[in-house]
């Protein structure tokens, strides 16, 4: 009796301690893995410090470094990975005559959502290769030319490295990383000399066996994406803007970096002036986010606040990626605004930036000295 | 195989979103309900029995991924917060 009674005051202790808990407005959304598990399951180690069952991981906002993957992609992988795990490129029996099966049929779900020829996809490991095939498989001149025939896209070659640019503005395309595939024009050919040696797999484009299980997971990415296009764009625009504006409306000096009207909506890169934007991503530890890679940099429209602060450089140091993705919910949307908007004035309560430009002096006007 | 009738479709909605309630994971649960709302919603006044009939079908084997990507995700779930805890739901035999 006494037993089951101390159980159940620790039990109640270590449920009550303080994790790190969100402020008010969202009732503690941190994502819980293994939601289901009773609160009273306690970690076995007794002597690491009581943590509370479920294990609450951060929000995730960071989609244009990777996407979770949709639930349909896994589903069409999974046989792949578990009894049709033939090489496509063995031709004597029929685990070889599935798996190649398998190859084409996702070549033909890549080809379909860009409106390409099955035979002008080219299956790679990844973005990175797929943008060497590109440009180093062909040299600079011709790569003009392939931005100029609008076959291909924002990025450098047409590649899909599961969760990077679709086609179209829309949504992401959300499959598995290590996966891509390039597409190469046949009419007017694009002549593409190959980078990687071997068995001469991929029409000798890219030697090599090609992963089943990854590239039916990268086709069936492409259907899902064709499918859920509209949807998810309308979606993201809606939820992006939420964002946008909530922030914007409650914090001056924040301004958007990237081409307004050339933009993919699920990816918001926000500078806000007078604040670091390492302590802020710090300081939004519920939240993943990432402070933005630097071939985003389309120009800033000139702003007073830019010029205030004197240069370029300050504002892209605390610059902030939000990403937005098919998964991403608005009460995720709502709990980063309030997160972001609390931190921002709190960090710029402490900058002394901050302060003389409350103080109405200009920050140009400053003669910095040496020390 | 007779067209489906509108009690078959709004159980099979149904059906949908229980199963889809058992996701483990927040992100794919709310996407799931969500989409499948909207996906019925939006599909509520096709007349067309054969397009209706694709629906279905579609939905079905929608089903079909949520059951088993519950069912695959709960024990993902279960082997990796094996690591941290013996078993769930019971209480620790070695708690003081």
């Amino acid at each position: 009796m006494l037993l089951r009674a101390a159980w159940r005051r620790a039990a109640v202790a270590v449920t009550a301690a303080p994790g790190p808990k969100p402020a008010a407005p969202t009732r503690g959304l941190r994502l819980r893995v293994g939601d289901r598990a009773p609160q009273s399951a306690v970690p076995a180690d007794t002597a690491a410090a009581p943590e509370v069952g479920p294990v609450l991981r951060p929000l995730y906002m960071d989609v244009q470094a990777t996407t979770p993957l949709d639930p349909r992609v896994l589903d069409a992988m999974l046989p792949y990975l578990i009894n049709y795990y033939g090489n496509p490129h063995s031709r004597t029996h029929a685990y070889g005559w599935e798996s190649e099966a398998a190859m084409e049929r996702a070549r033909q779900q890549v080809a379909s959502l860009i409106g390409a020829d099955p035979r002008e996809i080219i299956f790679t490991s990844g973005a990175t290769e797929s943008n060497n095939i590109a440009i180093k498989g062909q040299g600079l001149t011709l790569l003009l030319r392939l931005e100029c025939s609008g076959a291909i896209l924002p990025c450098h070659s047409f590649n899909l490295l599961g969760s990077s640019n679709p086609p179209t503005p829309a949504s992401p395309v959300t499959s598995t990383t290590g996966v891509g595939a390039i597409y190469i024009r046949r009419r007017p050919r694009v002549r593409v000399e190959a980078l990687q040696s071997g068995g001469g797999q991929e029409r000798g484009m890219r030697s090599g066996t090609v992963p089943t299980p990854l590239v039916v997971g990268l086709g069936a990415a492409c259907e899902v994406a064709q499918q859920e296009m509209e949807y998810d764009h309308k979606r993201i625009s809606k939820l992006s803007e939420r964002l946008i504006q909530n922030i914007m409306k409650s914090l001056p000096d924040v301004v958007m970096n990237g081409d307004p009207k050339h933009h993919y909506p699920g990816c918001i890169n926000l500078s806000f002036a007078y604040v670091e934007g390492e302590s802020l991503l710090m300081a939004l530890k519920d939240v993943a986010l990432s402070s933005g890679s630097a071939c985003t940099s389309a120009s800033l429209e000139p702003s007073y606040v830019l010029r205030a602060i004197g240069t370029d450089e300050d504002l892209a140091h605390s610059s902030i990626r939000f990403g937005i993705g098919r998964f991403t919910t608005e009460e995720e949307v709502d709990y980063t605004v309030e997160k972001c908007i609390q931190h921002v004035k709190r960090l710029r309560e402490m900058s002394p930036l901050w302060e003389m430009v409350q103080d109405g002096i200009d920050l140009k006007s400053i003669k910095w000295t040496q020390h | 195989m007779a067209a489906s009738s509108r009690a078959q479709v709004l159980s099979l909605y149904r059906a949908m979103l229980r199963e889809s309630k058992r996701f483990s994971a927040y992100n794919y649960r709310t996407y799931a309900v969500r989409r499948i709302r909207d996906a019925f919603r939006e599909n509520k006044n096709v007349k067309d029995p054969v397009e209706i009939q694709t629906l279905v079908n579609k939905a079905k084997r929608d089903l079909g991924v949520i059951r088993r990507q519950v069912a695959e995700q709960g024990t993902a779930a279960r082997r990796k917060s094996g690591n941290s805890s013996r078993s769930l739901g019971k209480p620790c035999t070695s708690w003081p």
